[in-house]
């Protein structure tokens, strides 16, 4: 019997040389004589790993990593011998740091191959849509509602009254769309998810189009993630040929299908109603809520748009396990949330555990602290339109409220390290300037306010009328917040707002600041 | 390996335009389409979907100057995109950045004056965990440093 060996085709993995190693790993095996089979899976998300490669064995596959091309002979003596290796970590379910997560959507993650459906098959997937097809929509919607389930794009709206909102809709036609422009620096669980275990995607999706009664979905997907569209691609034919997808989906009678479409690298099209312009073929700006997408979304017909791991959470708790995904989290935030630590992070990677974990338990205690080192002095939860946050914000829980009332956000779930070298002015500058570039120009307050931020960032940096200019940017800080149209003019302030508040030394003109750190 | 591109060339460009014209929303998929195989978007392609679409001129016009992806003019030989978005940031993209700059003696966003090599600002590869992180003609390379980024710089050089 060939032996098998796992190395991941995540891009993650792929960047730091997973498809070198797997051709050491051939070449090598071919010079044995050793028969093996290369099975190309997801990452498991610990990134100071990768690339990690697994071994199948009686106990169960144990995992090397870091490895390197030049790692692989003595790794397959060690393979052979069943003995030691410094690079081993042992069985890779049991590593510490996978084993303190909850993984309910990143369960199959790192493990299946991502191509076969098969091997999702086998590993509980396409079970939530089973039990689907024998519920009414009133059935399936109750288990969405029970779950608690909150949309895991940031805006953490509950997945059961917009996906009720559009079955209640009647139209000839309605649409399910996947929202995988993940384009916040920091957030990576999409991407991760539709390399590594697209099918959950594809299944989620699915059940929200017989439950809606939508017959036609797309996944919009970021130009930047050439590797997730591939998989997703790949998957949705792997699919289609199962009857998972396409006309009277496993025998029932239902219908529905799948497509791809590729962002041009717009980040406003992670707005939703700017991502349905580009999905028409327009540009992508932004539209004025109400209607709602529930209401006129897609082409105008009823729409339910949802992020990814929206998507991605749905087979498990249609699978029956919509109490057991409401019995995790705190307050309003049921179930778990997949965490992207990311950065200047020793341990980076994804941490899939329930709400209520502390922002200083995932820095310090799960992320080992700073990659250099050196202290941590701030970190940017949710992306680029998170707030900065101090140590001393440390013990705030990761739930949408706690975050909400400490002036933040935890968005998509990205957590971006910084050490102690940051100058948090120049971070409030790119806040303001990225703003200014991707502003899709629609509402005056982006626009304008955002251009008018970076100048009057500026002057503050040069050490002109400080004080004043420091009261302009609060004031702009404001228009922005109350008066734009959608959360890129109105949550720009967040990262500038808080930079101010708590690290207001960096704004203090260049020689004074150099004085303090003498 | 940089990508091999063809000529412009009417006829084709409209076999291509007509490839996808059907589809709900087609306008960004032709475009992609097109740069995929001109290596950017030709002027005289935009009246030509517009015309298949029933849209005008001045319509397709606004989206394809909307997206950032779309090239007006074909890249250099090697595209390389360095990711300079937040956690590359924190993790010394800054420094990196401003190396593969000095070296090629461009600024980002510019092509080299013997048209080898085009460099470019991408904002965020989702490669965060690896960080800095950049992509060599749809090459994605993490945990950047000097040598890395000297390397890369070299091979887009060749």
């Amino acid at each position: 019997m060939k032996m098998r060996i796992f190395v991941p085709r995540d891009a993650g993995a792929i960047a730091v040389g997973a498809d070198d190693v797997v051709a050491a790993l051939e070449q090598a095996a071919e010079k044995r004589g050793l028969p093996i089979t290369v099975v190309r899976t997801g990452s498991r998300g610990l990134y100071w790993l990768e690339p990690m490669v697994e071994v199948e064995t009686v106990e169960g596959r144990v995992a090397y990593g870091p490895v390197s091309p030049a790692d692989v002979p003595s790794l397959f003596d060690a393979i052979a011998n069943n003995g030691p290796h410094a690079l081993r970590l042992g069985i890779a379910d049991e590593i510490p740091w996978l084993k303190r997560q909850t993984r309910l959507t990143f369960a199959r993650c790192g493990v299946v191959d991502p191509r076969s459906v098969e091997d999702y098959r086998a590993h509980d997937g396409y079970k939530g849509l089973e039990r689907a097809l024998t519920l009414t929509s009133d059935a399936i919607l109750a288990d969405v509602t029970t779950s608690g389930l909150r949309g895991r794009g940031g805006a953490g709206f509950p997945t059961g009254i917009k996906w009720k909102t559009v079955a209640q809709a009647s139209a000839d036609r309605k649409y399910i769309v996947c929202n995988a422009d993940e384009g916040d620096s920091g957030t990576f669980a999409d991407r991760m998810i539709m390399e590594g275990d697209p099918f959950v995607v594809i299944e989620g999706m699915t059940i929200a189009g017989i439950t809606v009664g939508a017959t036609k979905g797309y996944i919009y997907i970021r130009s930047e993630y050439p590797h997730a569209v591939e998989a997703m691609n790949a998957a949705i034919a792997a699919a289609r040929r199962a009857s998972f997808l396409g006309d009277r989906i496993c025998g029932s009678a239902h219908n529905f299908d799948l497509e791809v479409r590729v962002g041009a690298g717009a980040y406003v099209c992670g707005e939703e109603t700017s991502l349905l312009e580009s999905l028409e073929g327009r540009r992508g700006i932004v539209r004025a809520k109400p209607p709602l997408p529930a209401h006129k979304g897609l082409f105008g017909k009823p729409t339910v748009i949802n992020n990814v791991l929206s998507f991605a959470a749905i087979p498990f708790i249609l699978a029956g396990g919509a109490k057991a995904y409401a019995d995790f989290g705190m307050g309003r935030s049921r179930g778990t949330m997949p965490i992207q630590l990311a950065g200047n992070i020793k341990y980076g990677g994804l941490f899939e555990i329930a709400f209520g974990i502390t922002l200083g338990e995932l820095i310090d205690d799960v992320g080992g602290g700073t990659f250099t080192g050196r202290p941590v002095r701030a970190v940017q939860v949710g992306g680029p339109l998170g707030a900065y946050f101090p140590r001393e914000l440390f013990d705030t829980p990761f739930d949408y409220e706690s975050f909400a009332a400490r002036d933040g956000l935890i968005g998509h779930g990205g957590i971006v390290v910084f050490d102690d070298s940051v100058d948090m002015a120049k971070q409030a500058r790119f806040a303001m300037e990225f703003c200014a570039v991707e502003s899709c120009g629609k509402c005056t307050p982006c626009r304008i306010g955002s251009t008018r931020g970076v100048e009057t960032i500026d002057k503050i940096r040069a050490g002109e009328r400080v004080e004043e200019n420091i009261a302009v940017i609060e004031d702009l800080c404001n228009t922005m917040k109350f008066g734009s149209l959608c959360a890129l003019g109105g949550f720009t302030p967040y990262p500038v707002s808080s930079a101010l508040k708590h690290f207001r030394e960096d704004f203090a003109p260049v020689p004074t600041r150099q004085q303090a750190a003498e | 390996m940089a990508p091999a591109y063809e000529p412009w060339n009417a006829d084709r460009g409209a076999e291509i335009i007509a490839e996808h014209a059907r589809l709900e929303g087609a306008t960004l998929v032709i475009l992609h389409a097109l740069q995929e195989v001109f290596g950017y978007v030709p002027e005289p392609a935009i009246p030509m979907i517009a015309q298949a679409l029933n849209l005008s001129r001045a319509e397709i016009h606004g989206v394809f100057t909307f997206y950032h992806d779309f090239r007006h003019e074909p890249a250099g030989r090697h595209v390389l995109k360095l990711c300079r978005a937040e956690a590359c940031q924190a993790a010394g993209g800054d420094a990196l950045a401003a190396r593969a700059e000095a070296k090629l003696g461009i600024a980002l966003g510019n092509t080299t004056a013997d048209d080898r090599v085009t460099l470019e600002p991408i904002y965020c590869l989702g490669l965060c965990a690896t960080a800095p992180s950049a992509m060599l003609d749809g090459r994605v390379v993490g945990r950047l440093d000097e040598a890395r980024i000297d390397a890369l710089v070299a091979e887009a050089q060749r």
